[in-house]
């Protein structure tokens, strides 16, 4: 099991988030429709990480599930947390100059999706996806 | 290369900065590295720059090296299709790739104003006949074509 | 109903090496070119020990207990490569039920003259050695499914061929019913192709489908978007009147140009590429005279 864990704090790091989660999903065998659908998730929560949590960093593992193998990441912050999570899940919901679909589309592409935030508390979003 | 990179006084040096050619009446742009932020916005403000220049009538992004494309760089292609748009030309994003498209599908992201084609070749054709068209003025029978 | 705890865990632990032996006597009595001697040894051994750890650390007759856990990935492991090396189930379970023989050998010789402990005892192992067997069918079941699956897979890819049927014009006939997965390799193969042919224009063709679920529908819908961010189109053709009733019906909204039949959705497709077919008026006869 590969163990990696990425502080977020620049543009770049998003970049890496990006690479250390391609490098797992190939690794989990994962086909390359599946590989695009979690590092593309993968990208938006470190944006959303970076962008809102004012950093923090992810963790990302592969997993396996009796003979299911998947591709898992944590993303943890420190900074303001999310108020109303439901409504942050909406589409088109935006606190900055998104479009708007940074947590319900990455949602969509993954096949578990946990979140925990509380404001002035940080959030804590957990997502994985299964081969 | 058309016209040399610029060097300004921002953050980036210019090495940083995406290259944009003049191709017919078209400036081209291939992005072939993951894209973040400054780069993205270097790459906004040098279009937008370019775009007023004469003859550049339609911009032609060519985004088949992106193995990704997330709401980050959706909206950077947005952006910069609107920017464009206000400035009386076209954009074009091309080559796509099957992967990109269908997960941009599940993300839900549409890209508003924003037409797209096969390859860049497809691309030019599109950015030449809107040309064409727009050349064409409603005249009585007696006139020309374009 | 109180019953004396079994004692089986204190003779395991006691006479695993006479129990072993006495086994791998029965086992090696019928050998089987497939598992050479030492491998059988090595398997019957490493059972026997873990047997003995799990009865001591848990109780015998929860064979699903954490206790039991890695007795239970011994036997996962062999049965899967006995499935995937061609034994039969027959086999498979027979290999461990075979423990019992050696097992109630050990009982009448500890409880020879207990005749209703050796009975109690007897039960006990019958139905713990019962329940190994067929925890090692399950698995065994579950691996002779992988392979199908990966075999569905496989057919998967190979019965959802692209078409070309011009330049810049696809066609995709998709037969038979359509699951979710058959759906997904489709269109990708549908896109994939998009690129390859550099077509304009893709037909998906259902003529040949029965139903289509809300799934299907979404799966088709989902790949029209995905077509058209990438610069192509498509025509769906071959929608039946039963699965145009079902989908109203669903609240299924197509987006996309329908036609009743791929031929009038070649026509169009051509029409809007800027063609046209022409009579040239030398037809050259279907028969040889």
């Amino acid at each position: 099991m590969a163990r990696n864990t990425v502080p977020i704090h620049a543009g770049e790091d998003v970049v890496r988030v990006r690479q250390e989660t391609r490098r797992c999903a190939i690794e989990a065998g994962f086909g390359l429709v599946d590989q695009t659908k979690i590092v593309t998730a993968a990208s938006e929560l470190a944006r959303n990480t970076l962008d809102h949590g004012g950093g923090g960093q992810a963790i990302i593992d592969i997993v396996q599930n009796g003979a299911k193998r998947g591709v898992r990441i944590v993303f943890e912050d420190n900074g303001p947390g999310i108020p109303d999570i439901a409504l942050a899940l909406k589409d088109g919901y935006t606190t900055g100059k998104g479009m708007g679909l940074g947590l319900g589309g990455a949602r969509r592409l993954c096949s578990e999706f946990a979140i925990e935030s509380l404001p002035g508390k940080g959030t804590r979003i957990i997502i994985t996806r299964w081969k | 290369m058309d016209a040399p990179c610029q060097f300004n006084p921002r953050e980036t040096r210019p090495m940083d900065r995406i290259p944009i050619l003049k191709l017919g009446d078209a400036l081209l742009v291939t992005i072939q590295v993951d894209m973040h932020d400054r780069l993205a916005m270097a790459l906004e403000e040098d279009l937008t720059t370019r775009i007023v220049e004469p003859g550049a009538k339609g911009v032609l992004i060519d985004i088949s090296a992106l193995e990704i494309v997330d709401s980050f760089i959706g909206r950077t292609l947005a952006n910069i299709a609107m920017i464009a748009k206000l400035l009386d030309a076209d954009t074009v994003v091309v080559g796509m790739r099957p992967a990109v498209a269908i997960t941009l599908v599940e993300l839900g992201l549409s890209l508003p104003g924003v037409r797209t084609a096969l390859n860049a070749e497809r691309g030019m054709a599109m950015i030449k006949r809107r040309l064409d068209d727009a050349a064409m003025v409603p005249a009585d029978e007696d006139e020309g074509g374009s | 109903m109180a019953k004396p705890a079994s004692r089986l865990p204190v003779i395991l632990a006691e006479s695993a090496k006479l129990i072993l032996a006495d086994w791998l006597a029965t086992l090696k009595a019928t050998p089987d070119a497939r598992l050479p001697a030492t491998e059988l040894e090595t398997q019957c051994d490493s059972i026997v020990t873990r047997l003995a750890q799990a009865c001591r650390d848990g109780n015998v007759s929860s064979v699903g207990a954490a206790s039991f856990a890695t007795l239970r990935d011994i036997l996962t492991e062999l049965s899967r490569t006995r499935a995937l090396q061609g034994f039969s189930p027959v086999e498979t379970a027979t290999f461990i039920l075979s423990l019992k023989q050696p097992l109630f050998a050990r009982l009448r010789a500890v409880y020879s003259a207990e005749p209703e402990r050796l009975a109690t005892e007897m039960l006990t192992v019958s139905e713990l050695i019962d329940a190994l067997g067929l925890f090692m069918m399950e698995t065994y079941q579950r691996a002779r499914e992988e392979v199908i699956i990966r075999q569905q897979a496989e057919i998967s890819e190979l019965s959802t061929p692209v078409v070309k049927l011009w330049q810049g014009i696809l066609a995709l006939p998709l037969i038979g019913t359509l699951d979710s997965a058959r759906t997904q390799v489709a269109m990708e193969n549908l896109l994939d192709s998009i690129v390859r042919y550099e077509a304009d224009i893709a037909i998906i063709d259902i003529t040949g489908v029965p139903t289509v679920d809300t799934l299907v529908a979404q799966h088709l819908l989902k790949t029209v978007a995905a077509a058209r961010l990438m610069g192509a189109d498509c025509i769906i053709s071959g929608i039946r009147p039963q699965i145009a009733q079902t989908m109203v019906h669903l609240g299924v909204e197509l987006n996309v140009v329908s036609k009743a039949n791929l031929s009038d959705a070649f026509a169009l497709a051509l029409r809007r590429l800027g063609k046209t077919v022409v009579n040239h008026g030398r037809p050259v006869p279907v028969q040889p005279t």
